[in-house]
């Protein structure tokens, strides 16, 4: 199957000389349609950077980042802004949303940038709410919101539009445990939609969530999980 | 051990047969702790002997006349049980942990590549968990109606919340021995905690 994203060899180093730093150290990673993977790793091993390397919001200093099968290294600025806005939606754990407009306008907003009609727009943003579960809260603003509301709201900014690859930085960090546990099904079942999603967490009973989880240390990959079948353990559950 | 007292608390349902009564246990533990026919019998019969539980005649549910033994919960097996429920699970002896025993046989011992036991471990732990998780939201469990499967779910939760700490602490150690690592510099190098079989450049920073 086609990955969704791919980095091939992919580094970054930040300065040079004596101060040079490696955050990424030729790092291989895909993330292909239906799969959910996670990213762990302490501070410092490189996840955040692998993720803003996914997104087009850094280029790698060697290696390469393909989107949907595009080398992003090949795109001019405008072409790199395009493929964000239509291929890739980013969930941060600050929710990052705009104070001044309301859920729907949120979301609506990068279909908007993107040349689509505001009435076009405001439906894509409607149907997104509906599939996130609020459809009740297109008109509120962030700040009458719960965090676990404004969460879904950019979990349907992410996904409006029918974009396939889902980055997702820390996605229930700034929740309580039963409504981070909500966001994460949203994104499972996101994933289970069709589309790839790639998770930095560094609490293991989320990124338990994911079909894959992958280990960085010191802009490494140390190991990875494989999504093989549950073990003999709860045979149980499979007789039913 | 507790399968004693377990089964004999399910008993004050009613009288079962052994095989009735290893369903009742499934049904709210999943296979988490595979019991076999063999050992319910024996458990039985030791509960008979203690006094804890009577044995009853039924008629076969298919309406032959061969009978089935079943077992009953007496007075003194329900006072057991009461008592069971009333006292708290003793921590003072920790179960033994055989993973905590060998990290700390591991770091004392020239030669032995603890970063790479302990990434070996986390991996093998986070599966467990991704399994773990997946039953929770795919099974019995995602929508308990049943008490028996919430109870099932609640098993499931204790199962996610020790694998899910196993990994703290492995993360733990592993932030613990680098940082012992870095301030003895030299000192033993078979203790630096930083190279693993897939890194290919471990280079000193």
């Amino acid at each position: 199957m086609n990955a969704v994203l791919h980095l091939a060899a992919a580094s970054r180093v930040h300065g040079e000389g004596a101060t040079e730093v490696h955050a990424l150290r030729g790092v291989t990673f895909r993330a292909h349609p239906g799969e959910l993977v996670a990213v762990m790793g302490p501070s410092g091993s490189g996840k955040s950077t692998l993720l803003t390397l996914a997104g087009g919001l850094d280029a790698p200093t060697a290696g390469s980042v393909w989107i949907e099968g595009t080398d992003l290294a090949t795109l001019d600025h405008a072409g790199r802004a395009r493929m964000r806005r239509t291929s890739v939606g980013y969930v941060f754990q600050d929710f990052n949303l705009i104070p001044a407009l309301t859920a729907a306008e949120n979301v609506a907003l990068p279909r908007e940038l993107d040349g689509e009609k505001g009435k076009v727009a405001r439906r894509l943003a409607l149907t997104a709410l509906e599939e996130v579960g609020i459809p009740d809260l297109a008109d509120r603003f962030p700040d009458e919101m719960s965090g676990g509301q404004q969460q879904r709201v950019a979990i349907a900014r992410a996904i409006v539009g029918e974009r396939r690859l889902i980055l997702a930085d820390e996605p229930t960090g700034a929740l309580d445990t039963d409504t981070g546990e909500e966001i994460l099904r949203l994104l499972r079942a996101r994933c289970d939609a069709g589309a790839a999603g790639v998770m930095v967490t560094h609490e293991a009973r989320h990124a338990a969530w994911a079909d894959r989880v992958v280990f960085l240390r010191d802009g490494v990959v140390v190991d990875e999980t494989g999504a093989d079948e549950p073990e003999a353990l709860l045979v149980e559950e499979s007789g039913r | 051990m507790s399968i004693r007292q377990a089964m004999l608390a399910i008993l004050e349902q009613g009288p079962m047969y052994g095989y009735q009564l290893r369903a009742e246990f499934e049904q709210r533990t999943g296979e988490t702790w595979p019991l076999n026919i063999g050992q319910v019998y024996t458990t039985l019969t030791r509960l008979e002997r203690d006094g804890m539980v009577e044995v009853v005649e039924s008629a076969a549910e298919d309406g032959s006349d061969r009978t089935h033994v079943s077992y009953r919960a007496t007075e003194s097996g329900r006072s057991e049980v009461s008592e069971w429920f009333a006292t708290p699970v003793p921590r003072t002896q920790p179960p033994r942990d055989e993973l905590a025993i060998k990290l700390a046989i591991a770091v004392t011992l020239p030669g032995v590549d603890v970063a790479t036991i302990i990434q070996r471990q986390r991996s093998a732990t986070m599966t467990s968990l991704q399994d773990y998780t997946r039953l929770k939201r795919t099974g019995r469990a995602a929508n308990p109606e049943a008490p028996e499967d919430l109870a099932w779910s609640l098993v499931l939760d204790s199962l996610v919340f020790d694998a899910e700490a196993e990994v703290r602490w492995l993360d733990h150690c592993e932030a613990r021995l680098r940082r012992a690592a870095a301030d003895r510099p030299a000192a033993s190098a078979h203790a630096t905690p930083t190279a693993t079989p897939e890194t290919s450049d471990g280079v000193a920073r």
